[in-house]
């Protein structure tokens, strides 16, 4: 017989660990990874390998190496870091430019404030920015010639292409966003530039847009959304929020004046918001853990995401959002819940 | 619509294995250990010594104070001794040992099993009865019944909720009650009722227990005062704060006693216990239990005598080998239910008053994984019923920040569990909060 | 050009000299009367804010010890009669010398005298494991070898010894501050003098059962025999709830009663190896 085993209550655990999190947020993030294979074939793999194999490779060297300890690559969220960092990243973006990226989100923003768990800013967020302003060219450069094979040489169904049958230019080089915010300070109106250039929402919804990898497809990042509710990996509050408030704000300029500002849905539908709210805004370690901190973590991306497009200088401002309020996150984690008992209602 | 509390709560498996086995009387020991503290409060006083022959059903030790209770022999033999002795937590308890001597029980103790439906005795009677007869929660943790049904100063109970919620995963004893001993449970309920002065009586049973809920609901159509409410299944709903939640819609206040918000809760054995008292003069010297595990050959439901050595319903169930260790499948026998019982340590420990089943678990089902980083996910504060932050109050234990703790309500925990269930990282949220709160609690007297 | 300078130059001087009377009377409203004293006294003491003199870190020690130097009962654990001494010289005083302390485990139930009976797989933490039960082995009195109190040293003195899994105390360390003897939930750590040479006897045992209990688990424990009382020649051992305890102050260390204790659970510490009685007679 085995000695005794002793433990205090409870006896029973539900079987929810952080490797089995960090998988479900890996299987949720699969439908955005196959649209963009599917649309920029192999440079896309070429980018989401690089970047997954670096953040791994990252975090086990610091965590074996620096650290001296045993490497936590196992639970698997420095996977769903080089994913994130692989969508949040042009297609044409070249290996060394990735590599980077993945030692600024894993080596900055993660690991050095202790791994998983302690990080202040979601750290494919950190290394976006950084990248972003470090290599301004080549992160606003949304061309897929250099795909080895296009998928303009594949036989699609018609439902997926364009209006014309074939794919937008691979040389068009700038997200619906960067558009219109050029558009507008050239003076020209929204109908023209629609005119213009057919935003078509059946093609925000297929992935058929220009723009970082992930951002593309809405309905696969509303795949991965529903998986992950249905998992119970996240609760809806953090992204409802972000979305209404981004709706109700846009909705508001959009009736002040249809010519200058463009419609919510066009807002919602570009730019990376809906994998911002749904994969970035929800990472549990960067986001409030009451829900009235949730509500106001996401009416602040909403808001702040929405003054930067319309305001601000940059076309997006999904990541600098949430950076921003990540920033907040230890104040918002202060609120405190309504006590259990608010009052004693005696019949 | 069932009914269900408000905040929390979380969704384990119910593994009521043995719910379809009938109680079977446990054959009697041939020596019982007695613990002089068996309810919370103070410890009774032996009023037997070493030599003396006692009959079933005779009172071995009194009680020690108001918030105490007596204890009563459970064997008729010999006093063999009254010393420490360890209980199941290998630690040393006063206790009355007996060296059993044939079966011979009291002469006022009505040993048919005929069911005596008439109350003929006054609330006051009663009240005496249960006070005398050592009767306690038998829900878990063992306060003295007849303290319950006191009224405190200024409070009028409203309701007596009668708890068949048995939310533990594994444990059917009450559940064996409701189904072979409906009758009584409603008897002994409905004398506890006169007691608190005609209160209306609610019995409440969560969902996956329907015949128990069928079987009651026939029998209360005869008592006007008696109603049944079906509870939705989700633990911890047999919590007494959980429950009156669940049944009123009202809250209990921290530091107060239910009885604040008209409420007095009391498990359905200890409503049969309260009959067995008063119709058949019977003190609270038997319980039922459950032995279960998820190997099919062990899992029974038995009547046993106060005292009893633990491993002899392991035997019996079939969990020992031969050389009188545990079976190598399994590792673990938790004292109660899986959620909050404690493990046992002394195979020879004697159950007690308020044991309520062991549970038996093999290493995998139940051994802790190595603690991982807190990834802040609040599924901890998702699944707290007392609306707390675990998480925090977790660091703030490690850290010893007494002041903190307070300000953010330590003392409310009713350490269900909840939070270290539902952990992703498996940080063992509650034995810091456990003791923190104990910390807080005593503090809080000392002022 | 010239005036636009002049102008600047003029409104900033004017707004700097408005703002320094201001200063200077805001200073002077909330200005702390403190007793220099204070902060040479700080400078005297070690700084490791352990708490081991019963004040909240270094300076509310400084702070009470220059307002009340009198009382006897101001101790710098960590520093000793060194950093007391130079603490008194600030106010101008002396203080009475010290004994120097240390702190020892009172049980010696490594894992070959006290077999385990069980495995704890709760939080390592013996707060935890006490609250819940009487520990791995037999003895509810023994240490449980989780190591709250080297959690609880600050001065890195305190290590659990994988073979016995016992904690030892480094005896250079070791500032006696008593972090460790307030952390044991089995109040199994005394702090006790270094003795002379560091050399110490005292029981390491803390078992209060009878014997019989105590030997059956673990071989090492006090059986209350009482053979040590009657050894002693300067009465320095009480015996009471089936212990005997040592009174480190009576003490003269014969090491009468460590040759007729039966069970070995009297400790000589940093004595030379016993000569050979060779019988040459």
């Amino acid at each position: 017989m085995d000695k005794l085993l002793i433990s205090p209550a409870p006896h029973l655990h539900s079987k929810d660990s952080t490797r089995r999190i960090m998988r479900d947020v890996i299987i949720a993030l699969m439908p955005s990874v196959l649209v963009s294979v599917y649309f920029a074939g192999l440079s896309a793999l070429l980018v989401l390998v690089v970047s997954v194999a670096g953040c791994v490779l990252t975090e086990h060297l610091i965590v074996r190496y620096l650290m001296k300890k045993k490497t936590t690559v196992s639970d698997l969220s420095a996977i769903v870091t080089g994913l994130l960092l692989a969508l949040n990243l042009p297609v044409s973006s070249p290996w060394w430019m990735v590599l980077i990226g993945c030692v600024v989100a894993i080596g900055i923003a993660k690991m050095t404030f202790g791994g998983l768990g302690h990080n202040l800013f979601n750290p494919a967020l950190v290394a976006r920015v950084f990248l972003l302003i470090s290599f301004p060219v080549q992160m606003t450069n949304w061309t897929i010639s250099n795909s080895i094979f296009r998928p303009d040489r594949w036989e699609l169904p018609k439902g997926l292409l364009g209006a014309q049958g074939q794919l937008m230019d691979a040389s068009s080089g700038a997200t619906p966003l960067g558009i219109i915010k050029e558009g507008l300070a050239n003076g020209m109106t929204m109908e023209t530039l629609s005119q213009q250039h057919d935003f078509s929402y059946w093609h925000m919804l297929f992935g058929h847009i220009d723009g970082s990898m992930g951002e593309a497809s809405v309905l696969a990042i509303l795949a991965g959304l529903l998986y992950l509710l249905f998992r119970k990996v996240i609760r809806p509050v953090i992204p409802l929020s972000i979305v209404i408030t981004v709706a109700l704000f846009s909705g508001i300029l959009w009736m002040v004046d249809p010519s200058q500002y463009a419609d919510p849905l066009f807002h919602l539908l570009t730019g990376g918001l809906l994998l911002g709210a749904v994969f970035m805004a929800t990472d549990y370690t960067t986001s409030p853990m009451s829900p009235l901190g949730m509500i106001i973590f996401g009416i602040g991306i909403g808001l702040v995401t929405m003054v930067i497009r319309v305001w601000g200088a940059y076309p997006e401002g999904v990541s600098f959002a949430i950076l921003f309020m990540n920033a907040l996150v230890p104040l918002l984690n202060k609120i405190k819940p309504f006590p259990y008992q608010k009052e004693v209602s005696r019949g | 619509m069932s009914k269900t509390f408000s905040i929390g709560g979380i969704h384990p498996k119910d593994s009521k294995f043995s719910k379809d086995k009938p109680i079977e009387e446990f054959p009697v020991p041939k020596r019982v250990v007695i613990s002089m503290n068996q309810h919370l409060g103070m410890p009774a006083v032996p009023v037997v010594k070493k030599g003396d022959t006692v009959k079933v059903g005779q009172l071995i030790a009194e009680p020690a104070g108001f918030v105490s209770a007596p204890v009563h022999a459970s064997v008729s033999g010999t006093v063999a001794d009254v010393a420490p002795y360890p209980d199941f937590l290998g630690k040393k308890v006063l206790s009355v040992v007996i060296d059993t001597a044939g079966d011979e029980w009291l002469e006022t103790i009505d040993r048919t099993h005929e069911i005596k439906h008439e109350i003929t005795a006054t609330p006051q009677e009663i009240f005496k009865i249960i006070s005398d007869s050592g009767i306690v929660g038998l829900g878990g943790a063992a306060f003295p019944t007849h303290v319950k049904l006191t009224p405190l100063e200024g409070m009028k109970a409203e309701y007596l909720i009668l708890n068949g919620a048995e939310c533990e995963p594994y444990l059917t004893s009450d559940y064996r009650l409701m189904t072979e001993h409906a009758q009584e449970i409603l008897i002994g309920g409905e004398m506890m009722r006169r007691v608190l002065g005609d209160v209306a009586g609610i019995i409440g049973i969560e969902e996956n227990k329907p015949k128990a809920i069928e079987i009651m609901k026939k029998l209360t159509s005869n008592y006007l005062q008696w109603e049944v409410v079906p509870l939705k299944k989700r633990y911890p709903q047999g919590g007494e704060k959980q429950l009156i939640d669940a049944v009123l819609g009202r809250k209990v206040p921290s530091f107060s006693l239910p009885i604040s918000t008209g409420a007095v809760v009391q498990n359905v054995g200890t409503a049969y216990a309260v009959y067995e008292a008063v119709q058949k003069r019977k003190p609270l010297i038997t319980n039922v239990l459950t032995i279960s595990s998820s190997d099919p050959s062990i899992q029974k439901n038995y009547r046993f005598r106060v005292g009893t050595p633990i491993r002899e319903f392991l035997s019996a169930a079939g969990a020992m080998d031969k050389e009188g260790n545990l079976s190598r499948a399994f590792a673990k026998v938790v004292n109660g239910g899986p959620m909050m019982g404690k493990p046992v340590s002394n195979l020879d420990g004697p159950v007690m008053k308020s044991t309520s089943g062991f549970v038996l678990f093999t290493s995998k089902e139940t051994k802790r994984q190595e603690p991982g980083e807190c990834i802040r996910c609040s599924k901890c504060f998702q699944a707290c019923p007392m609306r707390l932050q675990p998480y925090l109050l977790y660091q703030l234990a490690l850290a010893g920040r007494t002041e903190e703790l307070d300000e953010n309500r330590v003392f409310d925990c009713i350490e269900c569990g909840c939070c270290l269930y539902s952990c992703p990282a498996h940080i063992p949220l509650l034995d810091q909060i456990r003791l923190a709160k104990n910390v807080s609690l005593k503090n809080k007297r000392k002022k | 050009m010239t005036s636009t300078l002049l102008y600047t130059i003029l409104s900033l001087s004017l707004l700097g000299g408005l703002l320094a009377i201001v200063l200077y009377f805001i200073a002077q409203k909330f200005k702390v009367q403190e007793d220099p004293r204070i902060d040479q006294v700080l400078e005297v003491l070690p700084g490791a804010n352990c708490g081991g003199c019963g004040y909240a870190g270094c300076r509310a020690f400084a702070e009470s010890f220059v307002r009340n130097p009198e009382n006897p009962d101001f101790v710098c654990p960590v520093g000793g009669n060194d950093v007391m001494q130079k603490a008194a010289a600030v106010l101008g005083r002396e203080v009475q010398e010290q004994i120097p302390k240390l702190a020892v485990l009172r049980c010696n139930g490594s894992c070959d005298v006290r077999p385990v009976l069980n495995t704890y797989d709760g939080s390592p933490s013996c707060a935890v494991a006490a609250d819940l039960y009487g520990g791995e082995t037999g003895c509810s009195y023994g240490c449980l070898g989780l190591g709250d109190c080297v959690v609880a040293c600050t001065f890195d003195a305190i290590h659990i010894n994988p073979q016995t899994r016992l904690p030892e105390v480094i005896e250079d360390k070791c500032t006696s501050c008593g972090a460790c003897v307030k952390a044991c939930p089995r109040n199994i750590l005394e702090l006790r003098p270094k003795g002379p040479k560091s050399r110490r006897i005292y029981v390491a045992c803390a078992n209060k059962d009878k014997g019989a209990v105590t030997r059956k688990v673990c071989s090492v424990g006090c059986i209350g025999c009482q053979l040590c009382v009657k050894a002693c020649p300067f009465e320095a051992i009480t015996f009471a709830d089936n212990l005997a305890y040592i009174d480190p102050a009576k003490c003269r260390l014969c090491r009468k009663c460590v040759a007729v204790c039966p069970t070995g659970c009297i400790l000589e510490i940093n004595f030379p190896p016993k000569k050979q009685v060779t019988n040459n007679e």
